[in-house]
C-alpha cells in the first residue's frame, strides 16, 4: 500500500520504476565488473606470494628489520563477527525503510541508526584489522598477498564508509522530520546500494578470508 | 533530497544566452553541442599530431622528431582520437538526439549530464596539459607494463596518462548510466523498444558496453598508478608480479572499447541510408540483434589482441574462433544495409556520401580484421602497418565518416540552416582520396614487415615510396578538414538569411516533426507514437507532407532549472586525482571535501 503511494510521486516512465532507482540498479551492475577484476586479480595472484607474511599459514618475512618466522594474517573469528554485523545491517535498513515507507518514525530511527552503526562498526573493525596486519609486518607493498588484498578489501570498506556517510545523511533528515513516506525512496535507493556492499562482502570472506 | 528536477521551472521560449548560461546548462541539446565542439577541437588537435607523424615517417632516417617526441606524438594521437575526438563526438549525438528520437523533453537526469561533459572537458584540458610541461604520455594509447613502470618510466608522462584516462573514465560512467536510463525510461507512449530508431538502439547497446567494460580498465589504472605511486609490483615480475595482467585487464576493456567506437556509427549510418534511399531500414530485427550480439561477443575477444604473448594453443584457438564468430553479425549489418539501399531512390546528397564511403571503407576495415582473427597470419601482422591500416579503415573510414555524415545529416536540426552541399562534396571527394591514400598503402607495408611505433625506418628496405603516398594523403585529409570547417562557418554566416525547414531530408524520426533549432522544451507535446518510422507513418496517413511546425510559447511546461553543481563537482574530481600526482594527500583531501561540497549541493537544490 505505501508502495502504490511511492511509485505514484515519481513521473511516468516507460517501465513503470522510477529513473533513480533504474540508475542505481544501473550503477551496480557496473560496480559489479569492478569488483570483479579486484577479486579475480586477488584469485590471480593467489599464493604467489615470493615473500611472507602470508594469509592462513606461517611463513618467513621482514619484521622489526630482520627476516623471522611470521605467524598466519587472518583472525577469523574477528572478521566473522564483522561480516555478521554487515549482513545484519542490511536486514536492518529494510526495517528502517519499512518504517518510513509507513511513516513510522520511531521505527525509521531506530533501525536506521543500528544500520549506520553497523556500517560504521564494520569499518572499524577493517581499521583496526589493517592497523594490526601492517603491524605484524603486512605492509601494503610488502607482497603479492598484501597488495591485492589491501586494494580488494580497501576499495570494499571505502564503499562502505561512503554508504554510510550517504546513510548517515539520511539519518540526519529522518531526526528533521523531513524523511516522509513520499521521501521514502531515497533511502530505499541508498538501501539498494547498501545491499550490494555486502553482497560484495559476501563474495570476499569466503573468497578471501576461507578459501585456502 | 531533493526530487527530480524536471518538474518546476517555468518553461523559457528562447534560450538564456551569455556565458553563465552555458556554464550552468543543464539542456541536452546544449550540452551536445558543448561536447561537440569541445571533441572536434580536440580532433583537430589528434590530426595535428598525425601529421606530425607523417611529417616524420615521409622519408628514411628523418631527424624532424626525435624518438622520444615521436612517442609522445603517436601516444597522444591514439589517446586523444579515441578518448577525446571519436567518443565525445558520439556523445555530441547521444546527448542532442536520443531525447529527441525517443519523445522525451530531456535526459533522466539532466545534472549529472552536465557533469559528465565537465568531468570530460577538465581531463581533456588536464591529458593535454602534459605538452606544457613537455611530459606527454609516451608509453601508447594501451600502456603497457612494464614499460610504463616507474623503472623504465620514470618521467611525469605515464602519470598524466594514468590520471587523465581514470578522470575521462568518470565521465564515460556517469554519462552510461544517464542515457541507458534515458532510453529505458523515458520513452513516449507507444514508443516500445522495437519502435526506436536504430540509432537508440546502437546507443543503447554501446552504454551498456561502457558501463561493464570501463570498470575493468578503471582497475588496471588504478594498479598501475599504485605500482608507480606507493611501489606495489601487480605488474612487476621481479616481486611475482606479471606484465600481462595489465594486457589482460586492459584488453577486456579495450576490445569492448571498439565497439563502443563503431556502435554509434552503425547508428547513424543506419538512420542516414533509410532516409538517403527512401526506403525503410532493411532488417530492423536482424540489425537489433547482430548490434546486441556483436557487444556481447564483443567480451569474449580480448586476448587476439595477445596472439603474440605465449598463451598456448588453447587461449589462441578459442580466442581465434570467436573473432572471426563476430565477422556473422557483423556480416548480416552489412548486407541489411546494402538490402537498405538495393531498389531505393538514392540522393547522392553529402550525408549519403559519407555513409556509403562508411560502408565500402568499414567493409575493407573489417576484412583485414577477421585476417588478424587467425594467431599464424596475426603473428606475421601484429606490430606491423598492416594494423594500422585495418584500424584506421574502421576507425577513421568507419566511425568518422559515419560521424561527418551525421553532422552533414542533423546540422539542420541543430543550427537551423544546412550545410553547403556544393561545398560538402568537395569535402567528400578530398576525405575520401585523402582517406584511401594514407592508409591503403599501409596494408603492402606493413606486410613487407615496417614496425609499428617506431619513429623511422631505414632506407633501402622498400619503404620509401608507399610513405610519402601516406604523406600526401596525410595533407589531403588534413585539408578536407580545413574545407569542413570553412562549411561549418560560411553556413552559419548565413544561417538568418537560409533557415531550415523542421524536415528538409523527408526524415523519419521524431527530431524532423519540430522546427530546427528545437525549442528548450523540444516538443510542444509528448508525440504518441504507433510505428517505427513514426513520421514517415504519419506522412503516409496525411498523404505526402506534414505541416512546418510552428513555434509556441512553452507556458506551462516544467523544464529543469540551471545548475552549477555539476561543474563545481567536476572540478572537485580533478583536484582529488591531481593529488596522485602532485602535492599529495592534502590535495585528495581538498579535492574529496568540494566533490562532497558540490554533490550535497546538488542533492539539496531546491527543485523549483
Amino acid at each position: 500500500m505505501a508502495h502504490a503511494d511511492a511509485h505514484a510521486l515519481h513521473p511516468p516512465t516507460s517501465t513503470g520504476i522510477e529513473s533513480r532507482k533504474l540508475a542505481i540498479w544501473t550503477f551496480i551492475g557496473s560496480e559489479c565488473l569492478f569488483f570483479a577484476s579486484l577479486i579475480s586479480t586477488y584469485l590471480v595472484y593467489k599464493g604467489k606470494s615470493l615473500v611472507g607474511p602470508l594469509p592462513h599459514e606461517v611463513s618467513q618475512c621482514m619484521l622489526h628489520g630482520k627476516m623471522q618466522q611470521c605467524e598466519p594474517m587472518f583472525e577469523i573469528p574477528l572478521v566473522t563477527f564483522g561480516t555478521a554485523v554487515l549482513l545484519f545491517s542490511s536486514f536492518f535498513v529494510v526495517m528502517a525503510l519499512n518504517g518510513a515507507q509507513t511513516g513510522n518514525r520511531k521505527k525509521l530511527l531506530t533501525w536506521l541508526s543500528l544500520t549506520v552503526l553497523g556500517g560504521l562498526f564494520f569499518a572499524a573493525m577493517q581499521i583496526y584489522e589493517f592497523t594490526h596486519f601492517y603491524h605484524k609486518g603486512l605492509g601494503y607493498t610488502t607482497n603479492l598477498f598484501s597488495q591485492t588484498f589491501y586494494t580488494l578489501t580497501g576499495f570494499h570498506g571505502s564503499h562502505v564508509t561512503l554508504g554510510a556517510i550517504w546513510l548517515g545523511t539520511l539519518l540526519i533528515q529522518a531526526f528533521r522530520g523531513k524523511l516522509t513516506p513520499d521521501k521514502a525512496v531515497n533511502l530505499e535507493i541508498a538501501a539498494l546500494y547498501w545491499h550490494f556492499v555486502d553482497v560484495v562482502w559476501i563474495v570476499i570472506f569466503p573468497v578471501v578470508y576461507l578459501m585456502r | 533530497m531533493a526530487t527530480s528536477v524536471l518538474e518546476h521551472a517555468p518553461a523559457r521560449d528562447h534560450e538564456a544566452s551569455g556565458l553563465w548560461s552555458w556554464i550552468t546548462t543543464v539542456d541536452h541539446k546544449r550540452i551536445g553541442i558543448l561536447y561537440g565542439a569541445t571533441a572536434f577541437l580536440f580532433l583537430l588537435l589528434g590530426g595535428l599530431e598525425a601529421l606530425l607523424i607523417r611529417w616524420q615517417l615521409a622519408k628514411p632516417e628523418n631527424t624532424f622528431l626525435s624518438p622520444e617526441t615521436y612517442n609522445q606524438l603517436f601516444t597522444m594521437h591514439g589517446t586523444t582520437m579515441i578518448f577525446l575526438g571519436v567518443m565525445p563526438l558520439s556523445a555530441m549525438f547521444f546527448n542532442y538526439f536520443i531525447p529527441l528520437h525517443i519523445g522525451a523533453r530531456d535526459v533522466a537526469f539532466p545534472r549529472l549530464n552536465a557533469f559528465s561533459y565537465w568531468v570530460f572537458l577538465l581531463g581533456g584540458l588536464f591529458l593535454n596539459s602534459s605538452f606544457l610541461v613537455g611530459a606527454a604520455p609516451d608509453a601508447g594509447w594501451f600502456g603497457y607494463a612494464n614499460l610504463t613502470s616507474k623503472q623504465y618510466s620514470p618521467g611525469m608522462n605515464v602519470d598524466f596518462w594514468v590520471i587523465g584516462l581514470q578522470i575521462l573514465g568518470i565521465a564515460s560512467l556517469a554519462a552510461a548510466v544517464n542515457f541507458f536510463v534515458t532510453i529505458i525510461n523515458l520513452r513516449a507512449p507507444g514508443m516500445k523498444l522495437m519502435r526506436m530508431p536504430m540509432f537508440v538502439w546502437m546507443s543503447l547497446v554501446t552504454q551498456m558496453l561502457l558501463l561493464l567494460a570501463f570498470p575493468v580498465i578503471t582497475v588496471a589504472l588504478i594498479f598501475l598508478m599504485t605500482d608507480r605511486v606507493f611501489g606495489t609490483h601487480f605488474y612487476v615480475p621481479a616481486y611475482g608480479g606479471d606484465p600481462t595482467l595489465w594486457q589482460h585487464l586492459f584488453w577486456i576493456f579495450g576490445h569492448p572499447e571498439v565497439y563502443i567506437l563503431i556502435l554509434p556509427a552503425f547508428g547513424i549510418v543506419s538512420e542516414i541510408l533509410p532516409v538517403f534511399s527512401r526506403k525503410p531500414l532493411f532488417g530492423y530485427a536482424a540489425m537489433v540483434f547482430s548490434g546486441s550480439f556483436i557487444a556481447f561477443l564483443g567480451f569474449g575477444v580480448w586476448s587476439h589482441h595477445m596472439f603474440a604473448t605465449g598463451m598456448g594453443p588453447v587461449a589462441d584457438s578459442v580466442f581465434s574462433v570467436l573473432t572471426m564468430l563476430i565477422a556473422i553479425p557483423t556480416g548480416v549489418k552489412i548486407f541489411n544495409w546494402l538490402g537498405t539501399i538495393w531498389g531505393g531512390s538514392i540522393q547522392f546528397k553529402t550525408p549519403m556520401l559519407f555513409a556509403l564511403g562508411f560502408l565500402f571503407q568499414f567493409i575493407i576495415g573489417g576484412l583485414s580484421g577477421v585476417m588478424h582473427a587467425s594467431p599464424p597470419a596475426d603473428l606475421q601482422q601484429t606490430d606491423t602497418y598492416f594494423v594500422v591500416a585495418h584500424f584506421h579503415y574502421v576507425l577513421f573510414g568507419g566511425s568518422i565518416f559515419a560521424l561527418i555524415a551525421g553532422a552533414y545529416y542533423w546540422f539542420p536540426k541543430m543550427f537551423g540552416t544546412l550545410l553547403s552541399e556544393r561545398i560538402g562534396k568537395v569535402h567528400f571527394w578530398l576525405a575520401f582520396i585523402g582517406m584511401n591514400l594514407t592508409f591503403f598503402p599501409m596494408h603492402f607495408v606493413g606486410l613487407h614487415g615496417m614496425p609499428r611505433r617506431v619513429y623511422t625506418y631505414p632506407a633501402g628496405l622498400g619503404f620509401e615510396l608507399m610513405n610519402q603516398i601516406e604523406t600526401v594523403g596525410a595533407m589531403i585529409l588534413g585539408f578536407s578538414f580545413l574545407v569542413f570547417i570553412y562549411n561549418i562557418w560560411i553556413s552559419m554566416r548565413g544561417r538568418a538569411e537560409h533557415p531550415a525547414p523542421a524536415d528538409p531530408w523527408n526524415g523519419a524520426t521524431l527530431e524532423w516533426s519540430i522546427p530546427s533549432p528545437p525549442q528548450a522544451f523540444n516538443f510542444a507535446e509528448i508525440p504518441t507514437v504507433s510505428a517505427r518510422d513514426e513520421l514517415w507513418h504519419q506522412k503516409q496517413q496525411r498523404g505526402g507532407t506534414l505541416p512546418e511546425p510552428q513555434r509556441v510559447s512553452g507556458a506551462g511546461i516544467h523544464m529543469p532549472n540551471p545548475s552549477y553543481w555539476p561543474l563545481v563537482t567536476a572540478v572537485g574530481v580533478l583536484v582529488f586525482f591531481l593529488g596522485f600526482m602532485m602535492v599529495g594527500w592534502p590535495l585528495n583531501v581538498a579535492g574529496g571535501l568540494l566533490t562532497a561540497l558540490g554533490a550535497f549541493s546538488w542533492a539539496f537544490e531546491p527543485a523549483g
